[in-house]
């Protein structure tokens, strides 16, 4: 479906005043300015006032979280059709179903408002797996490389979202996690993060289904896979075989 | 131990705290969002620094000479030299915390970059910010887990808590809940630049309101260099802002084109042999402006097809997926049409070279200040600022204030009066850009900047505004100000009708201070007019 020369889209939102209210789903048409308009713009046009929802009321401002707009920040998660992505690379031509977008908060995390999650989880597992370097590195072109790809991660949380074994507060971290952790442990100075791999075997090895959902999801196209191949190789495998050479 | 207070969470907040907790000191680290969202996120090309590694005898002089030379020589000369010196261990730094620089035969390289005649930006593909920042939040863990760094996300900026002319600390409130909280100590704003009091039409984020800045300014706190304001020359339009194409593009080999008489006319090599293309961006913003007027309606195209499919895949490879992503052209194989686009603030919160502001016991550091770039900022230069910046302050909190010094530390919490509260109206917001953006283009003029101050007055004088509101007009009325009484030509500020430099009256910077309901405009260092 062409969305061009104005032809309307119905965004179904699913809302809520703030955390213990209830929510409710809110209507609205909405014309595309152009073919290139992103549930992010929309969301902004419709926020600039003067929009009424299908019963005739005013809509009143809708809270999310934005930031840079160009895929680049991982504020704008939310689900979108029923899949995690963020609202700034969602364009409203490509992914309407004949006509109908339904837009809902992340479902893993604690909804404040509309569509406006708290991710602090995210925050405190890097903390509790001591995702630090505790000293200086000089890193080879190899190690650069898969840092560079790992230090991509958004922190969406879009890969949570889809992981079928994580949930908030859980034992598992997710790649959200991983990614971050990999970047780490693809660096390391020889002695340093013991404590970081310990907390990698345990947060995010055993946990992992291997699904690799996350994979095809993220936004920021991140191998999880070659992360944690890589990663499973630096913090286990080698701890392990190093253990059984020193045994025999 | 009395707590810091740092007022956001991008480059130079995260630089400002990762240095106070190295040297022992506590900081609580406020933000609207985490640190992933910060604007330098999306710096693109590099970060300069002499490191002299390409073979091309390059020293923190030349790196001095350039940075001034391409603001035009309105920059604090003491600070860039202390920039300029400090760059390559900051680099270093950034190496050491594991920064994925590109490197060849196991050794950094860097990258040419405008206005600069050595190759001397080092750069992670083209997404150098976005690997800094992941460095960077790493660090700040670190010591966040030794209780150092406290971090406070959610949490926007309202006002200062001041005393006369005393900064005494901040009000918040939870972007949430709206509660209030009152934290007092010695404060920082690394707070960025004031996009949003242009919406929708810079490079910048959302999250970068203005709001705080227009406070600080209503507050009485002293701007310098407002009406340098600068367009980058190569964006694109996406769905609610421009997007940046980075000046990385131009250092590997990119050209920029126009049609003229069926023929493509590379006018930077034409006009500006010696650095092309790679001329500083006022210049280039300038030229393409021109070529566009000459050419009645053609538009200007950057053309990288002549660029290696090698350079793409090691060093453009976000850059070539971003343009296909936005425009469906693969910038490989076609040229891409590009428009100039406000990208950044060399003005902002005037700053002395230890980062202290006209307000006592409160700095500011990155791009909200104004003290490195002067009238054009080079590329490569702004991360730098944002790093050295933020260390500097924190360097000169250190050797200031005893752990024990400083007013007694207190939290309080309340919600927030009306006045605070109320969010600017949008409708406003809009019209004060498109007022704005009338006088303050990259060619301006007597009369048009006069016709926006009138607009301006006019509609200061429509109704009862909130403080955020009249802030935000009195910030934009500083911005018109200072670009009308800089009747000269010089980097980004380019007018018509005073088409020369002019170093014997305007050889430094503007500033602009609001007191006592009336606000104060002249030429730092010279006579000082009244508005």
């Amino acid at each position: 479906m062409d969305l061009r020369g104005g032809v309307k889209v119905r965004l179904e939102i699913l809302r809520r005043v703030n955390a213990q209210s209830e929510p409710y789903l809110q209507v609205i048409e909405y014309t595309p300015k152009s073919k290139n308009d992103t549930v992010a713009f929309a969301l902004s046009e419709i926020n600039k006032g003067g929009y009424r929802d299908e019963s005739g009321a005013e809509v009143s401002r809708i809270m999310w979280e934005h930031s840079c707009l160009q895929k680049k920040c991982g504020a704008c998660a939310m689900v979108i059709n029923g899949t995690p992505g963020l609202a700034c690379g969602a364009r409203l031509s490509e992914i309407n179903k004949n006509g109908v977008i339904r837009i809902e908060p992340l479902r893993k995390f604690p909804v404040t408002a509309d569509l406006m999650v708290d991710r602090q989880v995210m925050l405190d597992n890097l903390l509790k797996l001591e995702a630090w370097l505790q000293t200086q590195v000089k890193i080879n072109e190899r190690q650069a490389e898969l840092a560079y790809d790992a230090s991509r991660c958004l922190q969406c949380g879009c890969c949570l979202e889809v992981c079928p074994n994580f949930y908030a507060g859980g034992e598992f971290y997710g790649m959200a996690a991983g990614v971050p952790a990999a970047r780490l442990i693809a660096e390391l100075a020889p002695d340093d993060g013991k404590a970081l791999k310990r907390g990698y075997d345990k947060h995010i090895f055993e946990g992992c289904g291997k699904s690799l959902s996350c994979k095809s999801i993220c936004p920021a196209g991140i191998e999880t896979d070659r992360m944690l191949a890589r990663s499973n190789a630096a913090a286990v495998w080698k701890r392990i075989f190093g253990r059984c050479q020193k045994q025999r | 131990m009395r707590k810091v207070i740092i007022i956001g969470a991008g480059l130079s907040g995260l630089a400002c705290a990762v240095t106070l907790a190295k040297a022992g000191r506590e900081c609580l680290l406020i933000s609207k969002q985490v640190s992933e969202r910060a604007q330098s996120v999306l710096a693109e090309g590099g970060i300069n620094a002499a490191l002299d590694v390409m073979g091309e005898n390059d020293d923190a002089a030349l790196h001095f000479e350039d940075t001034m030379k391409g603001g035009c020589y309105l920059a604090n000369e003491e600070a860039v030299r202390g920039l300029t010196e400090n760059a390559p261990g900051i680099v270093r730094w950034l190496m050491g915390l594991g920064v994925p620089f590109n490197m060849e035969n196991g050794r950094i390289v860097q990258r040419a970059f405008g206005g600069q005649k050595k190759r001397r930006t080092a750069f992670a593909k083209s997404s150098t910010g976005k690997m800094i920042m992941s460095a960077l939040i790493d660090e700040a863990r670190k010591y966040e887990a030794a209780g150092l760094i406290t971090r406070k996300p959610n949490r926007e900026f309202i006002r200062l808590i001041t005393n006369g002319s005393e900064c005494r600390g901040v009000l918040t409130a939870d972007t949430r809940s709206g509660q209030c909280f009152e934290e007092h100590g010695v404060s920082v704003m690394c707070t960025g630049g004031m996009n949003g009091i242009f919406p929708g039409v810079t490079t910048g984020t959302t999250a970068n309101s203005g709001d705080a800045a227009a406070m600080l300014y209503l507050q009485g706190v002293r701007f310098s260099n407002l009406e340098m304001i600068q367009y980058h020359p190569t964006t694109i339009a996406i769905a609610g802002k421009r997007c940046l194409v980075t000046e990385a593009a131009r250092g590997e080999g990119g050209r920029l084109f126009i049609n003229k008489g069926g023929q493509r006319y590379y006018f930077m090599e034409d006009r500006h042999p010696e650095l092309g293309n790679l001329s500083p961006r006022d210049v280039v913003a300038r030229e393409m402006f021109f070529v566009r007027r000459e050419s009645e309606g053609e538009g200007v195209y950057l053309d990288m097809t002549g660029i290696d499919e090698s350079v793409w895949l090691r060093r453009l490879p976000d850059l070539r997926e971003e343009i296909k992503e936005q425009t469906g052209t693969d910038a490989k194989s076609e040229p891409i049409p590009v428009k100039e686009g406000i990208h950044y603030f060399m003005g902002g919160i005037d700053v002395d070279t230890r980062h202290r502001t006209s307000m006592k016991d409160l700095y500011a550091a990155g791009e909200c200040t104004s003290i490195y770039h002067g009238a054009n900022r080079l590329g490569g230069n702004s991360m730098l600022g944002a790093i050295y910046g933020g260390r500097t302050a924190a360097e000169d909190i250190i050797a200031s204030y005893g752990v024990q010094d400083g007013q007694e530390e207190k939290e309080s919490v309340h919600s927030l009066s009306e006045e605070y509260a109320a969010e600017a109206d949008t409708g406003l917001i809009y019209r004060i850009r498109d007022i704005l953006l009338s006088g303050l283009g990259i060619v301006r003029n007597e009369s048009e900047i006069k016709k926006s101050i009138a607009e301006l007055s006019l509609l200061k004088g429509e109704r009862q505004y909130n403080l955020r509101e009249r802030a935000r007009i009195e910030l934009a009325d500083a911005l018109l100000e200072c670009a009308l009484i800089r009747r000269e030509s010089r980097g980004a500020h380019y007018r018509e009708d005073y088409p020369k430099r002019d170093d014997e009256r305007f050889g430094s910077m503007t500033y602009a201070q609001y007191e006592n309901g009336r606000a104060i405009y002249g030429f730092k260092g010279r006579s000082e007019g009244e508005a």
